[in-house]
């Protein structure tokens, strides 16, 4: 089970061995990459090569994670204090989890993987023509979109990180990620040894949304799969994904991208980049504008119509994170930060809507008697 | 969801319009002193068919609610016997018609007509096209029938080939039972306008019901779409007025067309002028059958068709010139209405999940397109075609009234029902052949001055949408799209009722039927006439809409009608048009006014008042 977990199978899989690249760019990654830069970054690999807006970054890999924990030195220390822990005894998770996460941040990472990090990073930002790139650093996990291993959200996010030294000190701390007391009870509990555990790091230049939000490529709530849903609210998408405040609700019909249902809300808090401080931080939405539509009816359509391409691409509904950047002109401001299968209604096995009437006659026959209900 | 019981509004009689009940059949009545239908009328939810009545019903008009109560509810329950529905009832309060379908309660019973309905509906569906070609044949011979038919005026003597011929039968024979021959064939017409249609609109309704389980989320307006872009006779009329404007171009007789107002004008300015005669003759040759047209619904004597007023044919031929003029096409985008139709109904289906769906999605679509050009075109046919000419003899029986001294004028004669006049007839005919003067020169005249008055009263009265209390379920095909009654439609409406001044109104909801959002300038016209008044641009704000108002749709950006469902003329012609429509508002007419700035949301059906 969980194969994809293993850092010895990341050594074996095909191309992925001691020499493999600690560190790479998206647009180097696709659908095949998951072992070795996690689910995330593969799917913004995939997304780039099939011709969606994406913004750029790298990764580093799950062979320059297990660089860094050799050149840590701290390897050992990590599994021994993981020896012999019960998934139940949150005391003593939360005492290993603490020393192995401050172990883990406060080792330096070697010259050579700092080397290739901060070219990455200095390549980046001169792409994107910005001196020091604000950047997302987020983590992503082998295992994330597995059919049965939920590990969503467990590992952490870090927006709006400038600056190689604190790069550098977030792709720790999401390193660290793989280590809190959620995550280790959970392998325990599903049986994954920890030592073959593994973590990618994407660095992933910074949209500075003006909006952003979630969208399904189905109805969450009804698995239509001709309508797409969107979500949407000032700021970062931060505010939508955790369920901090209630988004506006667009749904787009799939087929002609007309909005045929639009639900405005009052939200209250947003996420936005202090340029002073240089950080993301969480503002009141000023109340003149907490009951205007977050999103431009223009813009909710360019969202439909990238996120019907990436559903075809993917060939099935999927799952989806935005952002419209307010730095850029229309027509270029609307990014995909990340796509994955949606699995609530794709996992389920849904009846045929036809009663097993064969003809249209027995379907007529069989419905009138039926009837049409009011509501 | 309340509305008002029907014996409370029955019972707040209109002042000054006591005993109004006898201008309507004794049975469209509800009651009182009859416990057991009483109880049955409380229970019953009735509501307003303003799709067909948006005015309250002269006497004479009730001839067709009854054709059709008589004809949908006898193929209904007596021919092809639907399994849960029987008929649909009727009543009527202070002129507007109220209608309930009747379900059929006992399982066992809707059980039994189970095979009934399979075989014969059955046979229908399997041999829809063969059965259509005969119905064209019959409903052509009904038609010609009607157009010989002479409505003779009584002579001072009879003419000497009666005698020499040995006829032995007079003119007052003739006339009462040309009389009944026109009545007869109406009601005939009215048989044949429901041979089909309750099955074709079965076919649509459970297309339309398959698919919204398919896709929960998917609007109607797509779901018609689908079966759109199929050529139908109905639009034929508007698409001669299209050849006529791209026949005055070409013969460059088109600056006289456009150069007045009336059609008597256009036609002296156009004979003897070069090329004038042969637009003429064109023009003469499109009337027959094709301005056989009602500028309304074709329900009512009010609705006079194209051939009655030219102007109207005329006004439309001038909107086409004038878009010719300025290089717009005016044929009607069928290419790109069918390439749309198959790109949408490929990418629905591609998204259907297994191949058992996917089967019977293709088996229902078939068949909503088989039966599509019926549901178009018997309109044409009948409520057109039939009505137009129809109506105009009646005007001739009313001059036979008119001349015996019943009535004072020829439109008199709608203040009177069918059976009151085929009494008048025959006081006429026996005075007439005894010589003396009929006893109706002394009742109607007067009759007929005070059921005027109190017309003018129902006018000024608004009916509840509905009264009575509504079922959870509906099973009457018809009912449910052509009325669109819903849960929500009639919240809505019944939310509007509930507003005691229209004018605070801001907002209203409707159908939507073809999507996109606009704003502009309202043009209410409650008549085909009206529509000459609209100006390029504006919103549409109409009771209902028909064939005959196509032309309006080359000029507006947007329509909202007060009645009809997504298979209405309205919704049908805005989708092609690919301009936004929301249709079935209850109230628009009323709320908005000429002039107001208007935004149409065709996607979500929500009208907004701007300004």
């Amino acid at each position: 089970m969980g194969s994809a977990l293993m850092v010895e199978d990341v050594q074996l899989a095909p191309g992925i061995d001691s020499r493999a690249p600690k560190v790479c760019f998206f647009e180097e990654c696709n659908k095949d990459s998951v072992p070795l830069v996690g689910g995330k970054c593969s799917s913004l690999g995939e997304l780039i090569n099939a011709g969606v807006r994406v913004p750029p970054g790298f990764a580093l890999t799950t062979a320059g994670y297990g660089q860094f924990m050799r050149d840590a030195g701290i390897q050992d220390e990590v599994n021994g204090l993981l020896q012999g822990l019960d998934h139940d005894d949150m005391d003593k998770l939360e005492t290993a989890s603490r020393t192995i996460r401050e172990m883990i941040e406060s080792r330096p990472i070697s010259i050579e993987l700092e080397d290739l990090i901060a070219e990455a990073y200095r390549k980046l930002s001169v792409r994107c023509y910005l001196p020091a790139v604000p950047v997302a650093v987020r983590s992503s996990a082998t295992a994330e979109d597995l059919p049965g291993a939920s590990f969503a959200g467990q590992q952490d996010t870090y927006l709006w990180i400038r600056g190689i030294d604190d790069v550098m000190h977030y792709v720790r701390r999401c390193i660290s990620s793989l280590y809190t007391a959620r995550a280790i009870a959970y392998r325990i509990r599903m049986g994954f040894p920890h030592e073959q555990v593994a973590i990618s790091v994407g660095v992933q230049k910074m949209a500075n949304a003006y909006t952003a939000g979630v969208m399904f490529t189905l109805h969450p709530s009804t698995g239509d799969r001709s309508v797409i849903v969107i979500d949407s609210n000032f700021g970062f998408g931060e505010s939508v994904v955790s369920g901090e405040v209630t988004p506006d609700n667009f749904v787009v019909n799939k087929v002609t991208l007309d909005i045929i249902d639009r639900t405005i809300s009052t939200k209250t808090v947003c996420y936005t980049a202090d340029l002073k401080l240089q950080r993301s931080v969480a503002m009141e939405v000023p109340v003149e504008r907490q009951n205007i539509q977050s999103i431009l009816d223009d813009e909710i359509t360019e969202l439909a119509w990238m996120a019907k391409k990436i559903e075809k691409h993917y060939g099935r509904p999927m799952d989806i994170e935005w952002a419209i950047d307010k730095n850029l002109p229309a027509g270029g401001n609307v990014f995909i930060l990340q796509a994955r299968p949606e699995t609530i209604w794709s996992n389920r096995q849904k009846a045929p809507a036809t009663t097993g009437a064969t003809s249209a006659m027995d379907y007529i026959v069989s419905n009138l008697l039926v009837g049409k209900r009011l509501a | 969801m309340k509305f008002p019981v029907p014996h409370d509004v029955k019972g707040k009689t209109i002042p000054g319009t006591e005993g109004w009940e006898r201008m309507y059949p004794y049975q469209y009545q509800f009651v009182t002193d009859d416990p057991q239908r009483n109880q049955y009328e409380k229970e019953t939810f009735w509501f307003y068919d303003g799709l067909h009545y948006p005015e309250p019903l002269y006497p004479f008009d009730t001839i067709w609610d009854e054709a059709w109560y008589l004809a949908l509810s006898q193929f209904n329950n007596r021919i092809f016997q639907v399994p849960p529905v029987r008929g649909v009832d009727h009543r009527i309060i202070n002129g507007y018609v109220y209608i309930s379908p009747v379900p059929v309660k006992d399982p066992e019973e809707i059980g039994k007509r189970v095979p009934n309905f399979m075989e014969r509906a059955g046979y229908y569906y399997k041999n829809w096209d063969e059965l259509e070609a005969k119905w064209k044949v019959k409903m052509e011979a009904t038609i010609a029938e009607l157009e010989a038919l002479q409505i003779p005026r009584l002579p001072e003597i009879e003419d000497l080939r009666v005698v020499t011929d040995g006829v032995g039968e007079s003119t007052a024979y003739h006339l009462i039972k040309n009389y009944d021959d026109l009545i007869n064939l109406g009601i005939k017409c009215w048989q044949y306008h429901f041979e089909f249609l309750n099955l074709g609109y079965a076919a649509y309704v459970f297309f339309m019901d398959f698919t919204q389980k398919l896709f929960p989320s998917i609007p109607l307006q797509r779901v018609t779409q689908m079966i759109s872009g199929i050529d139908v006779i109905m639009y034929k009329s508007d698409d001669e007025l299209k050849e006529l404007a791209k026949k005055a171009v070409a013969l460059e007789v088109d600056d006289i067309v456009t150069g007045h107002r009336e059609w008597t004008d256009v036609k002296a300015a156009l004979q003897g002028r070069r090329h004038g005669d042969e637009w003429l003759a064109a023009f003469e040759k499109a009337r027959y059958p094709w301005f056989n047209i009602s500028s309304g619904t074709g329900w009512f004597h009010t609705d006079r068709s194209w051939n009655d007023n030219l102007n109207i044919p005329l006004d439309g031929i001038q909107t086409y010139i004038s878009k010719l003029r300025t290089g717009v096409t005016i044929d009607r985008p069928m290419e790109a209405v069918r390439a749309e139709r198959d790109r949408v109904t490929a990418e629905y289906r591609d998204l259907i999940d297994n191949d058992e769906d996917r089967k019977q999605f293709d088996e229902l679509l078939g068949c909503a397109r088989t039966v599509f050009p019926y549901v178009e075109n018997h309109l044409f046919y009948v409520e057109h075609w039939f009505h137009s000419v129809f109506w105009n003899k009646m005007r001739d029986v009313a001059a036979v009234l008119q001349e015996h001294g019943l009535i004072a004028e020829i439109e008199d004669v709608w203040y009177l029902r069918r059976d009151e006049i085929k009494q008048a007839l025959w006081d006429i005919v026996t005075a007439w052949a005894t010589g003396v003067t009929p006893r109706g020169t002394a009742t109607w005249p007067a009759e007929i001055e005070w059921r005027k008055g109190v017309m003018q009263k129902f006018r000024e009265w608004a009916p509840p949408p509905a009264i009575g209390i509504a079922p959870e379920v509906i099973q009457e095909p018809f009912t449910i799209v052509l009325w669109g009654v819903t849960n929500s439609s009639l919240s809505a409406w019944a939310s509007v009722q509930d507003v005691a001044d229209p004018d605070t109104i801001t907002e209203m909801k409707g159908f939507p039927a073809s999507a996109g959002i606009v704003e502009g300038k309202a043009r209410v016209c409650r008549s085909a006439e009206e529509i000459r008044d609209l100006q390029e641009g504006e919103i549409l704000v109409a009771p209902t809409t028909s064939p005959s108002w196509a032309p309006a749709f080359a000029k507006i950006k947007a329509c909202i009608t007060d009645v009809g469902g997504v298979m209405s003329h309205a919704a049908i012609v805005c989708r092609e048009y690919g301009m936004p429509a929301v249709v079935g508002t209850g109230h628009s007419t009323r709320v908005i006014k000429t002039g107001m700035t208007l935004r149409v949301d065709g996607s979500t059906g929500l009208v907004t008042i701007v300004q």
